[in-house]
């Protein structure tokens, strides 16, 4: 195979040589299956482990949100199937409280850390980094391993604390001390706590291990040619994810250290003035605000850390399949950098009801604010890509529509809880549960859907079954809107999140009949998420086959590597850069897309 | 039994739905798979377009069944104040709103891929993109601009003639204090907490508590027109006071005192009245997790005229002579070692 056939190669153009069987002959040596597929150093398969596990998790923390749904929509009625999975923790097919409260914190943190931290930007940023910047691997394969094995070990001890007999943490996924601190505040607060925090910390390491691979892949692996101002979105946003991790993950670590203190070894780091279980505690000075700034200075962040993964990929697929180079390359790398900087510097605004200093809250309001104008030039710069193009409407395009469509709404509404004047009223009201679902659940599930559905081709060889794609996009599109929009109304009307029930308030009794419809329609939504995996697992073994290496006729270099590449991506040599990488226009041989591996012709200017 | 067909059911289901999406796949590459392929795009971008009317109906849907369960009027300045602020910001990023998602389906549908267009390359515009970024910028401006002024407002030091009134949270209720006939509160400790004789953990050496008032039913009395500060605090984990018909709340924190003050203007009869809801109460709800209890953490305000609040007053007696009624004020024991916590004077807003 020679350069000249990848460049005039095109979207429905067969090649013979490229079928699937011809490359795996040239592997060096047969590995073993232990280190082909589980202690793997190859990016490619840490990526599929990552993801892997990711959907696993997702199953589990979806699941935990039917199952609270359920009691929530439907406090009077009896479910014996959760009996069936949960035993005693719903006897008779009623949640008790704590099991709801740990049901609600699981659901939290499977899905904010192991889903779409782990799951998401480990899977992403192993297959696409070193693949897009043109490398053999990561810059360091054997802590690429590391990385996910420490995610593993989290995992494990995440999953322990299911079934230990007081059940996992019921502190919410912020596990705010005292409550997280003191064995006799809650039943969570046990040995499930202790677990919860070591897990934590492992996953803080893994984090760590992968996020500085990440970076040093970015900065040091790329292959000629490719200067920073030539790599895809894509890269720049996980590298950019990366930094936010590497910089602010640690400062959880220390958090939970600190807990960890307080709960085991007699500490006040947190604790002060506390009457509780019948005795006064000897805790004092402690302040359990500093565990707030702990956690927030990581949990805005990751907010991002969440996001940018998804802005990078559905920036990248919205080009693809508009046959449209990206509007504003530059502005959007900007962008990008301006929500870096600024993620660092707004996290008191979860805090803005603390007791925090009125001074220091309105520093926070304008930083807070100030965010939402590099959020709108991406979201104008992704409307304006798609403007006049020519859109191929397939599944990952969709679910790259979806994600824009739905960070308008979710971004929108977090004007509202950044502004403290507003948000004295809205804060811990289902205003804040449908805002941060949207635009970090919903939209961030979207931005990844349309990287599963683009790059499962490069992941498997084949495709994913289209139609049932669409079910999937329209049923979860229109669902999300229908769970979450009139959460909002509740919130406006104080509703407070995390009750178990609210049949004793007058003030928000009559919305019983909503959270029902609610709940019906997660759970429709849940089986639709269900049906996602299926056609995974059915198209890894029986999806259409690829018969070209660039099938969406896309620019990028993990397109030029074989359908099926070994360890090590390329045959031969890496491929040389000469372009940026939304080059979409005719190339003069009747494609409308320009790889980054075509020379300038002559008389051409570059990007 | 059932849960196991059910389970089966719901695979069958699954297993259907694939062969079908199967099936489409074959049958499109028997038909021709480009004119299939141009057929299902045209069918999508339609459908984009059918989920977007959908979705405006909704919205007017949603909004028509909601209309009538929202808060009633805002029962503070400070929460009308609220009111219009909050309204304003939905005008704004509603007007965005609409806009950018008009657009967004409606590009999906004009530029949906054909035969006859190619795409028009262009790549960026220092213009629209210095547009785009100045218009955000001097909304947001506007909009800081407005909150900064309320929060100043809602967080400004309270009136010197304010009532004041603790309140406390325990798992899993709320502790009201009222100063007494001396208008001051006295000074308390974790330490002489007793959960039989001493909820507050009153020191009943300093002779400011000898007259202070707890009530532990949750319910609180404010006199309308009248500002009132509260005095919030915890005894166990942290707590939130969340007032809806207020528009505010304040969290409790152990070791730490917060406060709020507000001005209740209208009563809770007019409210009854305005709700036509005979059964209406003012709710203070827990707004931070607090443990098992927490959903069933409620206190409730009643908001009277002056002269029902001291006739109410009239009939409660202090905590000090509910527990003593005979006995003289117990030494306070271990005095020394307890730094006093001075909760009214301790600083307010951290």
């Amino acid at each position: 195979m020679n350069k000249e056939g990848i460049i005039t190669e095109g979207p429905n153009v067969a090649h013979g040589h490229d079928s699937a069987e011809g490359h795996h002959g040239h592997e060096h040596h047969e590995q073993h299956f232990i280190w082909k597929y589980i202690f793997s150093q190859d990016h490619k398969m840490i990526s599929k482990q990552f993801l892997i596990t990711g959907i696993i998790w997702a199953i589990i923390g979806a699941l935990f949100s039917v199952f609270f749904r359920f009691q929530l929509g439907f406090p009077d009625t009896s479910f014996p199937i959760m009996e069936t999975f949960l035993g005693e923790w719903a006897k008779g097919g009623k949640l008790s409280p704590e099991f709801y409260y740990a049901l609600v914190t699981m659901h939290g943190t499977i899905l904010v850390f192991f889903v779409l931290t782990a799951g998401l930007s480990g899977t992403f940023a192993n297959l696409l980094i070193p693949y897009q910047v043109g490398a053999r691997d990561m810059a360091s394969p054997f802590m690429n391993m590391l990385s996910y094995w420490f995610f593993f070990a989290a995992s494990v001890l995440m999953m322990i604390s299911l079934f230990v007999e007081t059940g996992p943490a019921s502190g919410g996924w912020t596990t705010y001390p005292p409550l997280s601190a003191l064995k006799e505040a809650s039943l969570g607060s046990g040995v499930g706590m202790d677990l919860w925090l070591m897990g934590m910390s492992l996953f803080v390491i893994s984090s760590l291990l992968g996020g500085l691979n990440y970076i040093s892949t970015v900065l040091n692996m790329r292959t000629k040619g490719m200067t920073m101002t030539r790599l895809p979105l894509t890269v720049w946003a996980l590298f950019f994810t990366a930094v936010l991790g590497v910089l602010s993950f640690p400062v959880l670590f220390s958090g939970v250290v600190l807990l960890i203190f307080d709960r085991n070894f007699g500490t006040s780091f947190y604790l002060s003035e506390i009457f509780i279980g019948g005795k006064a505690l000897p805790h004092i000075g402690g302040s359990a605000i500093l565990y707030q700034h702990l956690f927030w200075f990581l949990g805005h962040p990751e907010v991002y850390i969440i996001m940018l993964p998804g802005m990078g990929m559905a920036s990248e697929v919205l080009s693809t399949h508009s046959r449209k180079p990206i509007f504003g390359y530059f502005a959007m790398v900007i962008s990008m950098v301006g929500i870096t900087l600024l993620a660092f510097l707004v996290w008191a605004h979860h805090m803005f009801v603390t007791g925090l200093s009125p001074f220091l809250g309105s520093i926070f309001v304008l930083l807070t604010l100030l965010i939402a104008v590099p959020s709108a030039v991406k979201v104008f710069n992704w409307i304006t890509t798609i403007w006049r193009g020519n859109l191929k409407l397939n599944p990952a395009m969709l679910f790259a529509l979806g994600f824009v469509s739905m960070f308008i709404s979710g971004g929108l509404t977090g004007i509202f809880l950044g502004n403290s004047a507003l948000d004295i009223h809205l804060h811990d009201t289902y205003f804040v549960i449908a805002h941060f679902h949207i635009v970090m659940g919903v939209s961030a599930f979207f931005g990844m859907f349309a990287g599963v559905y683009h790059w499962f081709p490069k992941m498997y060889g084949r495709f994913m079954n289209r139609t049932l794609g669409y079910i999937h996009f329209f049923i979860t599109f229109v669902g999300a809107y229908l769970i979450f929009w009139p959460m909002h109304y509740e919130g406006i009307a104080g509703m407070p999140r995390r009750y178990y029930d609210y049949s004793a308030w007058e003030s928000f009794k009559h919305f019983q009949s909503i959270n029902g419809f609610i709940s019906i329609v997660a759970l429709v939504v849940f089986l639709t998420q269900i049906l996602f995996v299926f056609n995974f697992i059915f198209s890894i073994f029986r999806g259409r086959k690829l018969t070209t290496k660039n099938p969406w006729g896309s620019t990028t270099l993990e397109w030029t590597t074989p359908i099926r590449p070994g360890h090590g991506n390329w045959e031969g040599d890496i491929p040389e850069v000469h372009r940026w990488p939304y080059d979409y226009k005719d190339d003069g041989n009747g494609n409308d897309f320009i790889p980054q591996t075509t020379p300038l012709r002559p008389g051409e200017e570059a990007h | 039994m059932s849960g196991f067909i059910i389970t089966s059911l719901i695979i069958l289901v699954f297993v259907i739905i694939y062969q079908i999406g199967k099936a489409s796949e074959y049958a499109a590459v028997l038909r021709g798979k480009e004119k299939v392929d141009a057929q299902v795009n045209r069918a999508i971008a339609f459908l984009l377009v059918a989920v977007f009317l959908l979705g405006m109906w909704g919205i007017w849907a949603c909004h028509s069944y909601f209309k009538d369960m929202m808060l009633p009027v805002a029962a503070c300045k400070s929460g009308e104040n609220y009111d219009f602020m909050f309204n304003v910001t939905t005008i704004v990023t509603g007007i965005v709103f609409f806009l950018t998602q008009a657009v967004l389906f409606w590009f999906c549908y004009k530029y949906q891929a054909s035969d006859k267009r190619t795409s028009f390359f262009f790549a960026h515009s220092n213009k629209l993109e210095l547009i785009w970024t100045t218009i955000p910028a001097i909304a947001m401006a506007i909009l800081v601009a407005f909150g900064l002024r309320n929060w100043f407002d809602i967080t400004s030091e309270a009136p010197k003639e304010a009532t004041v009134i603790e309140i406390v949270g325990k798992q899993f209720n709320w502790l009201i204090r009222y100063p007494g006939a001396d208008n001051e509160l006295g000074k308390r400790d974790f330490r002489k907490i007793n959960d039989a004789t001493n909820v507050l953990g009153l020191d009943w050496s300093d002779p400011h508590n000898e007259d202070d008032i707890i009530a532990q039913n949750g319910e609180m009395h404010v006199v309308v027109g009248k500002p009132v500060k509260l005095v919030i605090g915890s005894r166990d984990v942290i707590h939130d006071v969340g007032l809806p018909h207020f528009r505010l709340k304040m969290d409790a924190v152990p070791g730490i005192t917060t406060t709020l003050w507000f001005t209740p203007s209208i009563t809770s009869d007019s409210m009854k009245q305005i709700t036509n809801n005979p059964d209406f109460v003012y709710e203070i709800a827990c707004d931070q997790l607090c443990g098992k209890g927490h959903y069933a953490m409620r206190g409730t305000i009643i908001v009277e005229t002056q002269a029902q609040y001291d006739a109410w007053m009239k009939s409660q007696k202090s905590y000090y002579a509910l527990n003593n009624a005979d006995a003289a004020p117990a030494p306070a024991e271990e005095m020394d070692a307890a730094p006093a916590t001075d909760s009214v004077k301790a600083i307010s807003m951290k």
